[in-house]
């Protein structure tokens, strides 16, 4: 295949030069250089953040790009919208299918270019023909006119790429389509990727899965921090180079504690499955055994959408789970609902601070008092005790640097860094037994991240068990006393990060496995 | 810091206070338009006020609203657009007149029995919506809505079946059986203010201390403000729409109170109607806070107790009503645009502060 596409001396698929893009406080994209020649699946490999999503909006005229120039089959384009970027043969398969359940096959990759006739009625006799040619030259087999509700996850997938076909796209970007599928699934999809290609289509195909990436595709190039670091092939690295270039190889030394960690085990997680939400999907968290002990830290490694989220929904006792024991101090939690679990000790660093961390409209000392409204000397009673609340946030505000003209600001004001150190001081307020920890620093500038690292280290040092989820390599090594790594809602490794390397995390994150003897 | 929160307040209140303005600028050229002068209708609208009874009457038809106002506005606390108070409301209408004749007790015992029956009914009525929400998924707004008619339906229906009195001799009108006098609530101002405007006070300082002092009204306002960041702290959202959907259909209850214990004493077709619909209006010229909910109820009750002297001048009283209307547009349209320059301002303000503290630093 890459012989072929080598002897072609037509103009690039794809060809994306000096690109930069940046958004209030953040750069998520400079000095971007990308060459997709046609006929060809070509991978986009990078870390969480590495900038991949964002690149791929810009080529699909989602967002325009501060800088540079994008050239689509030899011409020079400006996309404003995504309709144009269509018109133009791009295609974009989400991660998350955009599908009406309620609706079928047909009526799901018609909508929004529905074939009519002169007075306006829709021809699905034409859409079925069509529909059927491109369902004969990706090899899929269903009939198009069963509901999108009888459809497994592999299925759907292909309707989402028939619906991209259907519009005349020849350049197909796949936002990492691999991140709810089976192996056996994942196999259909890259024989159907081929076909595809065969038929003079071009694939451009966002993971951050290396076996897959390795197999299947044909050229590679690896994002990290915002650029493009390296074009290469499968034939010119392996897994392991490519682990390497994919996370950097300059790690930090894992700082020297000097406190023990201590013997009892405060959070303890055996056994655990938790179903996935998508209906037919595989487990969320498969057999998951965690304990963490007072004073240590213990990383959760792993590239995010692995269980990571899950896993914390359910030590709160937000979700459900199918079987397993999460217990506290000793005490097994089934029953306790979320609030309950909270007055034992635990609290909670969200994965997103604007989803579920804070109350941007609201001023910063109701921010402070979110979640701790049975704090004696907050509250009386049923009443807030409005005074020592606003009293305690200033405390919060000045403890953790939380830069701000006062507590009376709503909190959108403040920028990510600030308001991260916020909903870190709020969590640490209450002094827990336990915190669960997710991205701490994510998002936020270098200042506030080592402010952050500090307070956790101290915490820790009094004796807090801490559960670190992160995918920053720094943070992790730095900080824990073990790493786990998750991966595909399974524990795939524990390592010290004493020893730990990064093409060793990068092997495990990417689902990999080691086999020489360590 | 304190002058930020006045800010904030004196930021609301002007763009209320705009949005009353544009109104009667657009009012005006609807009144040139139709051919009327604006400067003597609303000198003969706005003259009125320094007459005694009509500001009786203000107060009188701002009660009702101010209860219903309230209903609409704990639910906004918390993201739920209840728009059934008409229909809850009219639900506790009968059923207390109902109830409320067919019992005998003595004088405050009965008022404080009636009042108890149409919180409940109201409350039951919109523990449906809530149920529906919670348990399926429907959104409030479509089943309040649906939940009206039905109310409507039914309440009509039972009337006229079951619970029509036999007229006394003179009376054209259909009434339930006339509540005893024990039951009645009495007048401030005979026939001109009804008593029930303390209750509608008391209402607004008891919504006042709920949602802004109290742990519950945190976390009310909480869920509605972040319902994801309400939940991973322990707050559960289902509880949280199922309490503020009893609370308001309770209020709603509340609401035909005026009409029926202070003024009718009797259920009749026509009782209340619309004040449920009316307090939407007004819960948002008042932007869901207590006191913007008075003075706003205060505005929309002289209004329309003073449109009736426009009549004398030959302009239509309907006027007061496009008013109202306009009010509402106005409200929603100048509240957004405000809210947004306001942000970046604040936002702009907080940038500022903190460099010249690096900079002294």
């Amino acid at each position: 295949m890459s012989e072929n596409s080598e002897s072609h001396s037509g103009p690039l698929a794809v060809e994306l030069h000096g690109i930069s893009k940046s958004f209030p406080g953040v750069i998520a994209n400079y000095a971007i250089e990308l060459m997709v020649r046609p006929g060809t699946i070509h991978a986009i490999v990078g870390e969480n953040g590495a900038g991949k999503s964002t690149l791929m909006k810009t080529l699909y005229g989602m967002h325009q790009p501060d800088d540079g120039t994008i050239t689509v089959n030899g011409h020079a384009v400006q996309f404003k919208t995504p309709t144009e970027a269509i018109a133009a043969g791009i295609g974009m398969v989400h991660q998350h299918f955009m599908l009406a359940d309620n609706l079928t096959i047909i009526e799901n990759i018609i909508l929004g270019a529905e074939p009519t006739d002169n007075r306006g009625r829709i021809n699905f006799g034409v859409a079925r023909e069509r529909i059927e040619v491109l369902m004969a030259s990706l090899g899929a087999t269903f009939d198009p006119g069963t509901n999108v509700s009888e459809l497994g996850v592999g299925q759907r997938q292909r309707v989402e790429i028939l619906k991209v076909l259907y519009r005349g796209a020849k350049i197909l970007i796949l936002d990492e389509p691999t991140a709810v599928l089976v192996p056996q699934e994942v196999e259909e999809l890259f024989e159907t990727l081929k076909r595809l290609v065969l038929d003079g289509s071009t694939v451009i195909f966002i993971s951050h899965k290396l076996d897959e990436v390795l197999t299947y595709c044909d050229e590679i190039t690896v994002m990290r921090q915002g650029t493009t670091v390296a074009h290469t092939t499968p034939a010119q690295v392996d897994r392991r180079t490519l682990a390497q270039l994919m996370v950097g190889s300059d790690l930090p030394d894992p700082s020297g504690r000097e406190t023990e960690v201590g013997e009892d085990i405060r959070l303890q997680v055996l056994g655990l499955n938790v179903a996935s939400e998508i209906p037919g999907a595989k487990l969320a968290l498969q057999d998951i055994n965690i304990n963490v002990h007072s004073g240590e830290i213990v990383g959760i490694a792993g590239v995010e959408g692995n269980g990571q989220f899950e896993l914390c929904e359910a030590i709160l006792g937000l979700r459900p789970k199918l079987s397993g024991t999460i217990s506290v101090g000793g005490n097994e939690l089934s029953g306790s609902d979320t609030r309950t679990r909270r007055e034992m000790g635990l609290s909670y660093i969200a994965f997103d601070r604007h989803r579920e961390g804070l109350l941007l409209d609201s001023p910063l000392w109701e921010n402070t008092f979110l979640g701790r409204e049975e704090n004696a000397t907050l509250t009386a009673g049923p009443f807030m005790k409005n005074r020592s609340i606003e009293a305690d946030s200033r405390v919060i505000i000045e403890r953790f640097g939380v830069l701000t003209p006062s507590e009376q600001v709503p909190a959108f004001a403040l920028s990510g860094g600030n308001q991260q150190k916020l909903v870190v001081g709020r969590e640490m307020a209450s002094n827990p037994k336990i915190l669960l920890a997710a991205h701490p620093t994510r998002g936020v500038d270098v200042g506030a991240q080592s402010a952050i690292w500090d307070e956790l280290r101290i915490a820790r040092d009094r004796g807090l068990a801490v559960l670190l989820i992160s995918a920053d390599l720094e943070e992790l090594i730095g900080l824990s006393d073990r790493i786990l790594v998750m991966f595909d809602g399974h524990i795939t490794a524990e390592l010290d990060p004493n020893t730990a390397t990064p093409e060793m995390l990068g092997t495990y994150m990417t689902g990999g496995e080691i086999v020489t003897s360590l | 810091m304190k002058s930020q929160r006045l800010q904030r307040v004196l930021v609301t209140s002007a763009s209320s206070l705009l949005a009353v303005f544009v109104a009667l600028c657009i009012c005006a050229v609807i009144l040139l338009i139709t051919g009327k002068d604006p400067i003597q209708a609303y000198s003969t609208l706005f003259g009125a006020a320094g007459d005694i009874k009509v500001l009786q009457g203000t107060l009188n038809r701002a009660t009702p609203l101010m209860i219903s106002a309230a209903a609409v506005a704990i639910g906004f606390k918390m993201n739920l657009f209840n728009i059934g108070v008409e229909g809850q409301m009219r639900v506790a209408l009968l059923a207390t007149a109902v109830a409320g004749a067919a019992i005998d007790l003595p004088a405050p015992l009965h008022i404080l029995f009636s009042l108890v029956v149409a919180m409940a009914t109201g409350a039951i009525w919109a523990a449906f919506a809530g149920w529906l929400k919670v348990k399926r998924g429907v959104n409030e707004v479509i089943s309040t809505i649906m939940l009206n008619f039905v109310a409507l339906s039914l309440v009509a229906w039972a009337f006229k079946s079951f619970f029509t009195a036999d007229n006394a001799p003179g009376v054209l009108l259909a009434k339930t059986k006339e509540l005893p006098p024990s039951a009645w609530f009495p007048d401030i101002v005979e026939r001109r203010l009804n008593g029930m405007f303390f209750i509608a006070i008391l209402v607004l300082v008891l919504f006042y201390v709920l949602v802004w002092k109290t742990k519950f009204g945190f976390q009310l306002r909480a869920s509605g403000a972040n319902p994801g960041a309400a939940r991973v702290t322990g707050v559960n959202p289902k509880r949280m729409v199922m309490i503020s959907m009893l609370m308001s259909g309770a209020l709603a209850g509340l609401v035909g109170m005026r009409a029926l214990l202070g003024d009718v004493h009797a259920y009749q077709n026509n009782l209340a109607e619309q004040q449920g619909f009316n307090g939407i209006a007004v819960a948002l010229l008042g932007r869901n806070h207590p006191l913007g909910i008075f003075i706003s109820a205060l505005l929309f009750g002289y209004l329309g107790e003073a449109s009736g002297r426009l009549q004398l001048e030959d302009i239509p009283k309907e006027i007061t009503t496009i008013m109202t209307g306009i009010i509402v547009l106005a409200v929603v349209i100048i509240n957004e645009a405000v809210k947004r320059w306001d942000d970046k301002r604040i936002q702009h303000k907080a940038a500022l502060a903190l460099a010249t503290r690096v900079v002294a630093e």
